[in-house]
């Protein structure tokens, strides 16, 4: 365990000496593809938990170019109404290299959504920073894309105005298209509805490009918010259960989706749900948020912490969740995550303890 | 007794029904002033049809010292006056309720001064209005503009702060700037509501112009019924009341049309 903190804490150097290089304009060591050293990182499954945390993937040097998003010591609480605070997010400490899907699942009243506010620039965290590339997160920006379970999508607009909403406010100034109308809609315009049928045609949609959102079904508008996300090629695509208020067949069809287009465009995706076999099936690096846990002393904790971030069985069919693999880690993430009653000492899996500073 | 919850009545059955009471109101009326002339032939309170029929004629023939039609140079006026006093105060009542809606510095500034002023009966302000402004045509409209801005407003501001925060988030996450997300995110979802809300002041605005033109006028629907009323001519009242009551309606179901029109997807429900 020592020997571990020690290696990570030598990486971090290098990271950090890397990053004070680029920024004096040298040229930065390029970064080894994180999908490929990815596919080298054990799927956890075994019963040491400090194997499987003691080296979360995200948490590794990734050869100065900064994470696509890092957390650093951030902790969130919100007022309680009979005064005072309740934390909520205690010291997370993360990680997220490029084109991985995150997928983070916890009890509910975990604040995995309040993580995805911070993450997102909606909420400001009471402690530490949350970065994008390695820029803070202030406010949400267009290199952050977002589907929400519900009020994804725009009521006044059409299927394909909803898709198209990003492209058309990109590069161009107030009123063009009003006032340039005959050579706009020759020139802009044909260019963005093309580029939103193609995107449409990639949820099979295309037949609906013209109806409102509400003549749609539930799973038929997400489908539409997640073109409506990545046709603006967000650097990260956040989730914050797009699928939660779906029927089991429609949730997934639509988890096939968006697995289909993480392995297509290599997209990087941060993906929140409360459903645990979800979490697994979807995302290659589980995080699970829990606020159950216990200080050294047997006392318990206050706020959530990250209690595992592991591999997951990556598969692009749904079969993979019959697997012993599949359900084995299910099995941990429900003892280790969700039971009230098996309250781990923070010690074992605090990833924080790595961290520098 | 029927369930309240039931499958909706065909238009045709809905028209029927609605046109039973205004026939009854008028048969029970006609027979009233029969009745009432058969005993009193000099009776002014409820002149019969065809008195009614005969005033009518005369406020729409020229009248032989003017050449004026009374009908319409009354309905001219009061309209421009109502359209002018109605723009305003929609125009002050959508920028004030917008901001207001989205901005929560400038809610905790302005709504408890939007909610005290929609308090005040306006016709308590028409005396400050007059003082002010004279007795013109300046002081009707901004009866009418005044009569309705506050109302209209924190209907403005509950519908944009209704607006879930979900969609302004999304509008920013797309690139749109804050002025983007106001006008291509929170205003059109907001307007179909805006528009019912104008519905909703039609009777008001008509309230403080009558309440103006009764006061002060040369011309105007309020103004010929209160003149008229010193020669208790039920007959020229009747019909302008009716007028009124005419051109409400049109206006009601002119704004409905448009927003049907303008905002298809608000009437569009799932299937």
């Amino acid at each position: 365990m020592a020997d571990e903190d020690a290696k990570r804490r030598i990486e971090e150097r290098i990271a950090e000496a890397a990053r004070a290089a680029a920024r004096d304009g040298k040229r930065a060591p390029i970064a080894v593809d994180p999908v490929v050293r990815a596919g080298s990182v054990e799927a956890a499954g075994d019963g040491d938990p400090a194997t499987a945390t003691g080296a979360p993937p995200g948490a590794r040097s990734d050869g100065g170019v900064p994470p696509i998003l890092e957390c650093t010591h951030v902790s969130h609480r919100y007022p309680r109404q009979t005064g005072g605070f309740q934390l909520v997010l205690n010291d997370i400490h993360l990680r997220v290299p490029q084109r991985e899907f995150i997928s983070v699942v916890g009890p509910s009243g975990c604040g995995k959504s309040t993580l995805l506010r911070l993450v997102l620039g909606s909420e400001l965290p009471w402690q530490g920073s949350v970065t994008a590339s390695g820029v803070a997160v202030d406010h949400p920006r267009r290199d952050r894309g977002i589907v929400f379970q519900r009020y994804s999508l725009f009521p006044h607009l059409t299927v394909l105005q909803n898709v198209i909403f990003g492209l058309e406010l990109d590069g161009t100034w107030l009123l063009q298209k009003w006032l340039t109308w005959p050579i706009y809609r020759r020139t802009h315009y044909r260019r963005q509805v093309e580029q939103g049928m193609a995107y449409l045609r990639t949820v099979k949609l295309d037949e609906h490009a013209n109806k409102y959102p509400q003549q749609l079904s539930g799973g038929m508008q997400q489908r539409v918010a997640i073109a409506q996300a990545l046709i603006m090629k967000p650097r990260i695509l956040l989730m914050d259960e797009p699928f939660g208020a779906l029927d089991p067949g429609t949730r997934e069809a639509l988890q096939l989706t968006i697995v289909e287009a993480f392995a297509e465009q290599g997209i990087t995706v941060f993906f929140v749900t409360h459903d645990l076999e979800e979490a697994v099936f979807v995302g290659n690096r589980l995080l699970v948020l829990s606020q159950f846990w216990t200080h050294d002393d047997g006392s318990s904790g206050e706020g959530a912490k990250v209690v595992l971030d592991v591999r997951c069985p990556k598969s692009t069919s749904v079969d993979v969740k019959a697997s012993s693999e599949f359900q084995e880690l299910i099995q941990r993430v429900r003892r280790d995550g969700f039971d009230p009653n098996h309250q781990q000492p923070v010690r074992t899996f605090d990833l924080s303890a790595a961290a520098p500073g | 007794m029927s369930r309240i919850v039931g499958s909706p009545l065909p238009r045709s059955t809905r028209l029927l029904l609605g046109a039973v009471p205004i026939a009854i109101l008028v048969i029970v009326y006609g027979a009233l002033s029969y009745q009432r002339h058969l005993e009193n032939p000099m009776d002014r309170l409820m002149p019969t049809v065809e008195q009614l029929w005969r005033g009518l004629g005369e406020i729409t023939t020229a009248d032989r010292r003017s050449g004026e039609v009374w009908l319409w140079v009354d309905t001219r006026a009061s309209l421009v006056r109502l359209a002018k006093g109605m723009g305003a105060g929609v125009g002050l009542a959508i920028v004030l309720g917008v901001l207001t809606g989205i901005f929560s510095t400038l809610r905790a500034l302005f709504l408890p001064l939007v909610t005290a002023l929609a308090k005040v009966p306006p016709l308590a302000l028409l005396p400050i209005v007059f003082i002010f402004l004279g007795v013109d045509e300046s002081s009707k409209i901004v009866l009418i503009a005044l009569g309705i801005a506050p109302t209209l407003t924190s209907d403005i501001v509950l519908a944009a702060a209704g607006v879930p925060r979900e969609m302004v988030v999304k509008g920013y996450t797309l690139g749109a700037t804050t002025s983007e997300v106001v006008a291509k995110v929170i205003l059109p979802q907001i307007m179909p509501r805006i528009l019912d809300s104008i519905r909703l002041t039609i009777g008001p605005a008509w309230i403080f112009l009558i309440a103006a033109e009764a006061i002060s006028a040369e011309s105007g629907l309020g103004y010929r019924i209160y003149v008229v009323q010193r020669q208790l001519a039920m007959n020229i009242i009747l019909p302008y009341v009716v007028w009124i009551a005419i051109l409400g309606v049109a206006m009601d179901l002119g704004l409905q049309a448009l927003s049907r029109w303008l905002y298809p997807w608000a009437a569009t429900k799932g299937h």
